[in-house]
Formats: C-alpha cells, structure tokens, sequence
C-alpha cells in the first residue's frame, strides 16, 4: 500500500496483536487437548511474546511519529473535516481507499497534494489507512508551531445504507499503545507465570485457551476506533473473566463468585450500550467513530444534555466494569478465580477498561459534566466514594487477595477521580503504574499461596519473609509503590492526580482531594496490615513454607522493577536539569491531540507531595505501632468503643451491598413477583392451554368423522367407482373391427363438417 | 376460371374412396380407397392453387408443392399398408379386415 508506506507498519497495522492471540485461542482450544501442558503453554507464550515484541515497536513507531512529526507530512493529505464535527467523509465510495490524514493545517495543502489520493488508492481489500486530521486542519494559522502527531485510524467499511457507514477499524495512538503495551506485557508474566502455578491443573489447556482468548479480547477492546467494536471487546473480557472466575466451578462458591461478576456486569452493561446509542446520535447518526463523537462532544452546537445523559449511561457501564461503588460488590468475590487470573484480568487490565473507556471518550464527559468548570462532578464524587469505600474494607479481610482485591477497587477509584477532575494524564498514568505493581502484588500472594499449601487465609499465614526471601522482596517494593513512597511509581502517579485535584481546572476540587489523601493514608495502613499478617510473627499454618521456583519469581522481580522505574516515565518539570527532555514524556507521548478538550495540567507541586508523605509516614507509623510494637492507643479499640464495633460490623458486612442485592432487590423480585407470576401461570396460561387442548381434541374428532370419512373417502372411493362404471360402459364400443372405427371417424368428421357450414 | 367442375370430381372421388374403405373387406382394396381419398384431396389442393393464381397476384404454386408432398407420403403410406396386408396374410392366410379383431374389448 503505497500511502501506508508513509506510516510505520505498526501503527496502520495495530490489529496484527490482538489477531495473534485470536489465532493462539483458536490453536490452543482445537488442538491443546494432544499436547502436553508444556507446549500447550509454550504457544501461549510464544504468541503473548510475539506481541509483546510487537507492541514495543508500535511503542518505538509511536514515540517516533511524536517526536518527528515534520517528518510524514510530505506523504500526508488533508482530510478537511467539517467544523461541524461530522464525519470527515471516507474518501471515494469504495471501502478499500487509502488516505492518510494530515497533522498538519494549511488547507491549500490539500489542494496541491489532492491528485496524490489517487496514487494512494489501490485496489484489493487493502485496508484504508486513514489518519484523522489534527485540530490544526481547522485553525491553520496554529500548524506551523503545533506539529503534533495525530491518531492513525486505520478503516474498513463493515456494512452501511445511505450515509451512515458501520465502520471496523483499529487505531492507534497514545493511549490504546500505551495499553497495547501494559496488557502483553502482564499478560506475558502471566502467562509464564501461570506454567507452574496451574501446574497439573485438570483443565489447564482450557485456561491457556481462555488466557489467549482474554488478551485477544483486551487488545482488541484497546484498539477499537469505534464505540460498537468497544462494545464487543468489553463484552468478550467480560465473557473470559466469567470463565476464568469459575476455573475451578466444581466448588458452588467459585461458580457463584463467576455468575455474581457476570451479571453485576450485566447490570452496568445495559447503560453502557444505552450510551453508545445515544452518543451515536447526538453526535448526528453517522458513525460511532469515538474521534468523530469526541469531536462532536467538542464543537460549539453540542448538546450538552444529550452528552451528560451519554456521558452517565456509559458511566454505569464504567461503574460495573471497573468496580466503582455501589457495583463493586463482584470485584472481590471474583478472587476465586486461579490467582494469576486475578493479576491479569481483576487488578491490572480488564477492571480499568472502564478508565479506559472515559478517558477514550473523554471530551464526552468533559463536556457532559462540565468537568472544566465545575469544583464537584458525579464522576469525580463516585471515585472519590470508592476511593475511601473501598480502602475501608480492606482493614477487615483476612484473605490476602481480597486485601488486594479491596485496593484495586480504592486504586480504580483513584483513576475515575483523576478524570472526574480533569487530570487525564495522572488517571492513565496511574492506571499503568498500577498495573505493574498490583500485578506484582497478586502475582506474589500467589507466590505465597503457592508456597503456603494453598491457602489466601492471612491467619495461617505469618512469618513468611525468612522462607520466601524473593517474593518478599518483591512484593514489599509492590506495597511501597502502592503506598505511594517517594521514588517509587505510585508515588508519582497518585501525586499527580493528587496535583490534578489540588488545581483542579478553573476551581479547585478540594473535597476530591481530601477524600484522595484519606485514601492513601488507608492504603497505608491495610497494606501494613497485610505486610505484618504475611510476612512477619511466626507462622501459624502448617507444613513447612517453600520458595517458589524461578519461573514465578522472575515475572514478580520484572514487575518489581516496573514498580520502581516507571514512575520516573512521568517526571514533574521541576525535575528537569539541563537540556534533555526527560521530564513529563509520558503526558507528551500519550495525551491526545486530537479531539481532546483542552485540560489544565497540574503543575507538581512540592508542599502537596511533602504532605502526602508525612501523611503516609505517619500512617505506616501508626500500623507499625499497632502490629509490630503492640503498644498502640488504638489495640483493642473495637471491644472499647462501641461506634468501632458498629463500623467493623458494617464493613465486614461490606456496607450490607450484598444484603441489598441480593435478599432485598433479588429476593423481593424473586418473592412476590414469582408468586404472582405462578398464580398468572396456573389460573390464566393453564386454563387457556387446557382448553386450547380441548378444543383441538374436540374438532379433530369432528373433522374425522365428517369430513375425513365423509367427504375425503367419499371423493376417493367414488372416483374409483365412476372410472370403473365408466370403463365398462365404454368396453363396448371397442370392437377391434377397422372399419367401424372409420366410419366412427368420418361421422365425426362429417358432424364437425356441418357444424362448421352452420355456424361459421 | 371454374372451379366447380374440380370440386364436384374431387368430391365424387372422396365419396367413392370413403365408401371403398368403409364397405371393402379386402385389405387391399381398403388401401387403394385411401388412395382415391389422398387424390381427391391433391385435386383440391391443385385446383385451389390454380384458381388462387388465376385471381392475379402471380403464380402460386404452393397448392402443387402440397400435393407432390401428399403422393410421396401416400407412396410410403401405402408400401405400409402394403407390408402389413402381407404379413395379415402370412398370419392368418387371410386379408379380410373384417376377420382382424384382437382388439375388441
């Protein structure tokens, strides 16, 4: 494709990753059953592997096209884009059309570079590569200082009537690179990883299957270019966390942890496709293209309340997916799943495709909440609920995973607020810092697990750091970043959305912050908890705990090291010495340009960041007291103070959330309306039935004797009859003499004869 | 012309060939009455065309083409008829029609 050979291969061919761990599924799920556990998970890993390699060169192309990005516009053509914000046209009416978008304005560009669509378009199901033009089409005079890099969307057209096109397409740009990076690189240790943590599982190659099938579903959600095609990839990681969760369904609780996931998503599914409908029409029922409906989103002539009614419905969706109250409730039951699973789909990928779908779709909420000018939205308030929710409910686990599970929910609760309050960058940066970390988190309670005769029960745990020195190296540098510890990658991340709070767009979000710095004092605290439970006393189970082999250590020293170094991706400005540009890369190379609504970044700032410190210091002081030094104010508080009593009691009944759905909402729907429905059932639908039977009864015996034996043998028999009286009658004339019959012939012909002098 | 004349030979000749064939016992005799029947009809079909040409327009010699059509398929006609007399003959050592009637009903 000629003008594609402008565009790094990568980039106009994202869909490659996602098809690759499509085909492993398919390999692995037809032919698995005659392989060993060895090669079944050896094409696992190879194909996670192949498309690790490839997501690091789409990274490298992408960092490229940012940072050169003078360097394609020769090849490039302008696609004017109405300012209306519809749809820039597909060029041509064939679907196979090749047109690379510019990133750059000047309109009469598009003049002289016009006759070059021609070149570009081939013939063939090659796909169109079609680049959407920057803002700087619109506002030309801006493109000569404001090189940057648009989103290539590369297009095919799936069905259409008229004007509306259903189009397929992937794209590619910051964000869904930056998550085409995140997802194969945990999925890759997870898939390692899971080698000999499922080791001798029954249904092993089922899991390897379903693991590909998860990555391929999550790459493809990432890299949709429309709304419908989300729809589906969100849809597909829910079906494989469904089937994941209920690995082991042969115990009632995981199977019912699975069904719970699946319809608590259900639940939040039902607004998100009522979102994308109408998103689809506000933004004038042409296409579901998130940067057409982002560009709508941005123009003068939206209507903000279709967007705000859109911007909510899509947010049930994001409620559900990504564990945010009052629809968390799923979250930590799904850790019944195999704990690798966990890592992958519950903490580092699948939970945040709800962060992902806001922060995809932002200029819709942007402007549906009014995120800019607002010091309170109902985003940024569901985050900041979950934040403190979610950390509360931590402190009364004694399963280490739903310690874990519990953060996840307080840490998504983060990435909604961050984009409650505009700070896009600090919500997708912490989504990928906390990606890292928490999977080495899970991945190391797995470790312990595993070491430990499989149990998550933190009461038989204990004292664990003398026999897993690894995993408890590894894992304490997880619990220091998700404290958020100077240097470590959550300290930078969560000081960013901190920061973002703090300035806030035109006013600041105080109450966010607040609620952002509680939360993280929280995380202190349990996560001490969770460190004093585990890893320190003496140990309470029984056998004698192992370390685990190297095959499950060196995905958590990897992660591990992830858990340090990323944050430094993202270095305020402040940090900057000297001329090379090392500072705020990662808000640089994954922040839209195109179609994104012009947030205000936060500045870092130094009295903030102290103070969060002082604050977790302060807490982690406070845990080490109550646990390591057993001389806290606080040791026996529950027993005292009856308002602790009745908070404990509240939380280990998880907010009575379950209580509600299931013995109230379920129970009150199952109750009466079951009864009425069985009353309706026998008094209404059983009568008719009967009687309906009766009457069939009734005329079939009428139809038999009357009409069957009366008139239909009646017509049968009495042909028979007639052709045999008939031939008889006949037989007579028949008398094989020549003559007669001639004579027989010329009477008639002589008849015919007068009748033809008479009557003609 | 006078077509008339024409018409009443033809149709006495149809008349005899009819009675031959329906009061006949000899097969053969049958045959020749067909003959007479297939003639009276070629002078017709002559006689019509001549009249039809007399009318002006031209010479129209279709009615002649016809009844050259109708003696060659009455020569094979009667080589039929013939062949089939002879095998009655061979059969039943008789050729009276009035003796073939394996086909009464």
């Amino acid at each position: 494709m000629i003008a594609a050979a402008s565009q790094p291969f990568m980039l106009t061919h994202v869909w490659i990753v996602p098809g690759l761990m499509a085909l492993s599924f398919l390999i692995i799920l037809f032919f698995g059953k005659r392989f060993s556990e060895r090669v079944t998970s050896g094409i696992g890993i190879f194909f996670i592997a192949v498309c690790f390699a490839l997501a690091c060169v789409s990274v490298v192309n992408w960092v490229q096209r940012i940072n050169h990005p003078v360097a394609d516009t020769s090849a490039d053509e302008a696609l004017v884009t109405q300012p209306d914000g519809a749809p820039a046209p597909i060029a041509g009416q064939s679907d196979a059309e090749a047109i690379i978008g510019a990133n750059r304005g000047p309109v009469e560009a598009a003049a002289t570079e016009a006759a070059k669509v021609g070149e570009s378009t081939t013939t063939g199901a090659e796909p169109a590569a079609v680049t959407e033009p920057a803002a700087v089409t619109e506002h030309g005079a801006e493109s000569e200082h404001e090189a940057k890099a648009s989103p290539i969307v590369t297009r095919w057209t799936w069905f259409g009537w008229g004007d509306i096109k259903f189009e397929f397409g992937f794209i590619a740009d910051g964000l869904s690179i930056l998550l085409l990076f995140t997802v194969t690189a945990i999925s890759l240790l997870v898939h390692i990883y899971s080698k000999e943590y499922l080791h001798g599982d029954v249904r092993f190659t089922h899991y390897y299957a379903f693991l590909s099938m998860f990555s391929a579903a999550m790459l493809f959600f990432v890299t949709s270019s429309n709304t419908i095609q989300m729809l589906i990839g969100w849809e597909l990681v829910g079906v494989c966390s469904f089937v994941l969760i209920g690995h082991w369904w042969e115990e009632k609780d995981n199977s019912d942890a699975a069904v719970k996931a699946f319809l608590t998503n259900r639940v939040g599914d039902v607004g998100l496709i009522v979102g994308v409908v109408i998103t689809f029409y506000a933004a004038g029922a042409t296409s579901f293209n998130v940067l057409h409906i982002n560009q709508y989103a941005l123009s003068p002539g939206a209507n903000q309340t279709l967007l705000l009614v859109g911007g909510l419905c899509l947010f049930a969706g994001v409620t559900s997916k990504s564990g945010q109250f009052p629809l968390h409730t799923w979250l930590p039951d799904a850790m019944a799943g195999p704990t690798p699973v966990s890592a992958l789909i519950h903490a580092a990928t699948m939970v945040v495709a709800g962060v992902y779908l806001i922060a995809r779709l932002y200029s819709v909420f942007y402007e549906g909440l009014n995120i800019g000018e607002n010091f309170v939205n109902y985003i940024a308030v569901i985050g900041g609920i979950t934040i403190v929710g979610g950390a509360l409910l931590a402190f009364v686990q004694t399963d280490i995973k739903k310690v874990l599970a519990y953060s996840t929910i307080s840490q998504l609760g983060y990435m909604v607020m961050a984009l409650g309050v505009g700070a896009w960058t600090g919500a997708i940066f912490h989504l990928f810092t906390h990606a890292f970390f928490k999977a080495c988190l899970f991945l190391g309670a797995g470790s312990v697990s595993h070491a430990a005769h499989h149990t998550f029960d933190m009461r038989k745990m204990g004292g664990l750091r003398k026999f897993m020195p690894a995993t408890f190296a590894t894992f304490i540098i997880g619990t220091i970043a998700l404290m958020g510890i100077f240097p470590f990658a959550g300290f930078w991340s969560k000081d960013e959305v901190l920061a973002g709070s703090l300035d806030g767009q035109q006013q600041p979000y105080t109450f966010m912050l607040v609620l952002g710095i509680v939360g993280a004092a929280m995380t202190c605290l349990y996560m001490s908890r969770l460190i004093y439970l585990t890893f320190y006393g003496d140990y309470r189970g029984h056998g004698t705990p192992h370390e685990s082999p190297k095959v499950i250590t060196i995905p958590l020293w990897i992660l591990a090291i992830g858990a340090i170094v990323l944050g430094f991706l993202n270095l305020p400005n402040l940090f900057k010495i000297g001329e090379i540009d090392y500072t705020t890369r990662f808000e640089h190379f994954v922040e839209p340009t195109f179609a994104f609504p012009e947030i205000n970044h936060a500045e870092f700032n130094v009295g903030l960041a102290v103070g969060t410190t002082v604050v977790a210091a302060v807490a982690i002081f406070l845990a080490y007291q109550y646990f390591w030094l057993r001389k806290s104010p606080f040791l026996g508080v529950r027993d005292k103070v009856g308002a602790f009593a009745w908070g404990y009691k509240v939380l280990d009944n998880k907010y009575y959330l379950d209580h509600l759905y299931t013995d109230i909402i379920v129970g009150g729907v199952k109750g009466p309306i079951a009864r009425a429905s069985y009353w309706f059932n026998n008094q209404v639908i059983d009568t008719v039935v009967n009687s309906a039977g009766q009457g069939a009864a009734a005329t079939g015996r009428v139809v038999y004797t009357q009409v069957d034996q009366k008139v239909i043998d009646g017509l049968v028999l009495s042909t028979g009859t007639g052709a045999d009286e008939s031939g008889e009658a006949l037989r007579h004339m028949q008398t094989g003499r020549v003559q007669q019959y001639a004579a027989l012939l010329f009477a008639g012909v002589a008849v015919l004869a007068i009748i033809l002098v008479i009557f003609v | 012309m006078i077509l008339n004349q024409f018409l009443m030979l033809a149709a006495i000749l149809f008349c005899t060939g009819v009675y031959g064939v329906l009061a006949r016992r000899n097969g053969v005799m049958v045959l020749m009455s067909v003959e007479l029947i297939l003639n009276a009809v070629n002078i017709n079909l002559v006689a019509f065309g001549a009249y039809h040409s007399s009318l002006g327009g031209g010479l129209d010699v279709s009615g002649q083409v016809f009844a050259l059509f109708v003696i060659a398929i009455a020569a094979a006609e009667v080589g039929v008829g013939l062949a089939l007399v002879l095998m009655l003959y061979r059969n039943s050592r008789s050729i009276d029609v009035d003796d073939i009637d394996l086909m009464k009903g």
